[in-house]
């Protein structure tokens, strides 16, 4: 089954939505974008089981103008890995977002989250780097307004993540300006075969590496993350820290994995990237186990696990294990910390606030989200029989490949970290001792548990029948073009 | 040395004038414009690049075109921001 011209769709399809929700009258639009949501996910699922079932990858050339003068889109085995959790945690978000409009901020949540659909899964099916660039200030510009959403004391969080976004995406243009201006063409394959070592292109991975790094909030990059995600309702936190990293994170691996080469100012570059996501999973988890607030140890979590990503530019170098640890590191993650925000979200409507210390007796009151805390958490850090497990899994193995002992030990701790945050959340919900009247939260409606509980159930269903995926992945063409 | 080997040298060095710029103001109405520089040092970039034949090269022409529209919008969003973000402090020391 082979349908490339299914490949715009799921850009313009958003963006057609997108504006059609806008017009309608903010009563029903609740209704209208959620229909409209839905139909994208069930565009994106068709696309995902075609390429699936397909097991190639697809190209298409808008209005037939091919390479170098046209529009190509392109899906390939990595391609289909993150449009599959796009699809599965923006379902998941539709459906909660439309159960409690006051997690989502409101009416105006609906067109802003179907052009930030729209722009992930652009970056996603991009095929030339000005499209990359396109489609990443599309992200950033619906990330902003949607953290935006998040009242008046989002404002200033936003405006701080919109100053970093375009910072790293003019870091991105002046790579792609040194593209064309070394190969005449913005096609990514045709670059990659035309782009010569020499000092451009370090320049070209270096200014990827720093404007990504910005975008995905690699440490020291990262302050303004823990600022900006909590500040944003809990659906939009959600979307950001599964989603939207992600959007950094594959271009920079496309970038990287598709041109780098074996030049030591590069491989200085790869060290230098190591290091960092190294003090990133200390310094995150850190960070989060000094918190006192649920979403704010959420994103500092997030903080620390952008390190792997990081980590991965080495890990990867050359290794089929270690490049499809990363790609299930990324799906694992997003299930995950979706997971988590959506389940944080829940808690604070439940007890209107989310400080550790207000929590305990929750566990008495609305176990399945506290379980999907829990599991979420378990699967972070890399405990069998979860996804995270089998990430961490190729990734040890990776390690061990290469010799290169010392990423285990950063992968282990990482992991305890991971385990120690996860379970200070945990046990603040526990009933204190001699605490027979625990305080009784407001009702919110079982969806709002429900949908955080399967995500984190998906994460532990996708690690046990994860053998397939990780072929799919390893046959990508992008490690081949590093070797 | 010719102009497209000025312009070369000078859209990355306006580049870094507008982020340096960018980083180290406090106002953000002055930080939003650095932004607008710095842009504009990358779009001297691709001009440049476009200028080397004696035909100039379309493409990098186009690019530069979406790049406006999209720093027009971005710079749109980042005041409407700065807006809110002023009322919100000028209410705090009201009160």
């Amino acid at each position: 089954m082979r349908y490339p011209a299914l490949l715009p769709a799921l850009v313009l399809l958003p963006l057609l939505l997108s504006a059609m929700v806008a017009l309608v009258p903010r009563g029903p639009r609740r209704l209208a974008g959620a229909a409209a949501s839905s139909i994208t996910g069930v565009l994106g699922s068709a696309v995902v089981l075609a390429l699936m079932i397909d097991g190639g990858s697809w190209e298409f050339a808008l209005a037939g103008w091919e390479a170098p003068l046209g529009i190509t889109l392109q899906a390939d085995g990595t391609s289909t890995a993150f449009l599959a959790l796009m699809t599965v945690v923006g379902v998941a978000v539709t459906v909660y977002a439309a159960a409690e409009p006051r997690l989502a901020g409101g009416p105006d949540f609906w067109p802003l989250w179907l052009v930030l659909w729209a722009g992930l899964n652009g970056v996603v099916v991009a095929g030339d780097l000005f499209n990359i660039y396109v489609m990443l200030e599309l992200v950033t510009l619906a990330a902003v307004a949607l953290v935006a959403l998040g009242g008046r004391s989002a404002a200033a969080p936003a405006l701080r993540y919109l100053f970093v976004g375009v910072v790293g995406s003019l870091l991105f243009l002046l790579a792609v300006a040194l593209v064309y201006a070394e190969t005449g063409t913005l096609d990514l394959l045709q670059v990659t075969a035309a782009l010569e070592p020499g000092p451009v292109l370090t320049a070209i991975v270096a200014l990827t590496l720093l404007g990504m790094g910005a975008k995905m909030a690699l440490f020291p990059l990262h302050a303004w993350l823990p600022v900006a995600h909590p500040a944003a309702p809990a659906a939009v936190s959600a979307v950001l820290s599964a989603l939207v990293i992600k959007a950094g994170v594959i271009v920079l691996w496309r970038i990287w994995f598709g041109l780098a080469d074996d030049a030591t100012a590069v491989r200085a570059l790869g060290v230098v990237a190591g290091i960092a996501g190294a003090v990133a999973v200390f310094w995150g988890g850190a960070m989060a186990l000094r918190s006192s607030r649920l979403k704010q140890i959420i994103a500092y979590s997030t903080v620390a696990q952008v390190g792997y990503f990081a980590i991965v530019l080495t890990l990867a170098d050359g290794s089929a294990a270690g490049w499809s640890g990363g790609v299930v590191l990324v799906l694992a993650h997003g299930l995950a910390k979706a997971a988590m925000f959506l389940a944080a979200g829940t808690l604070a409507v439940a007890y209107g606030t989310d400080r550790l210390s207000h929590l305990h007796g929750a566990i008495t009151h609305t176990p399945m989200t506290v379980a999907a805390l829990g599991i979420a958490g378990i699967s972070l850090a890399g405990l069998p029989p979860t996804f995270g497990f089998v990430a961490k899994w190729q990734l040890l193995m990776a390690a061990i490949e290469q010799g290169a002992w010392w990423w285990i030990g950063v992968l282990l701790l990482g992991g305890l970290l991971t385990f120690g945050y996860t379970a200070a959340m945990v046990r603040a919900t526990f009933n204190r001792p001699g605490d027979d009247e625990v305080p009784a939260p407001h009702r919110v409606r079982s969806v709002l548990a429900v949908v955080p509980f399967t995500l984190a159930i998906a994460s532990v269903v996708f690690g046990v029948f994860s053998a397939g995926l990780v072929d799919l992945v390893a046959e990508d063409p992008t490690v081949r073009g590093h070797g | 040395m010719t102009f497209v080997d000025l312009a070369l040298l000078a859209g990355p060095a306006i580049m870094m004038i507008g982020l340096v710029g960018h980083l180290l103001i406090g106002d953000l109405l002055r930080r939003i414009i650095a932004l607008n520089v710095a842009s504009g040092g990358v779009m001297l970039v691709l001009l440049a690049v476009a200028a080397r034949e004696d035909v100039p090269d379309p493409v990098p022409q186009a690019l530069v075109l979406t790049g406006i529209v999209i720093m027009a919008a971005v710079t749109g969003v980042a005041l409407a921001l700065a807006r809110r973000v002023d009322a919100v402090s000028d209410e705090s020391e009201d009160r």
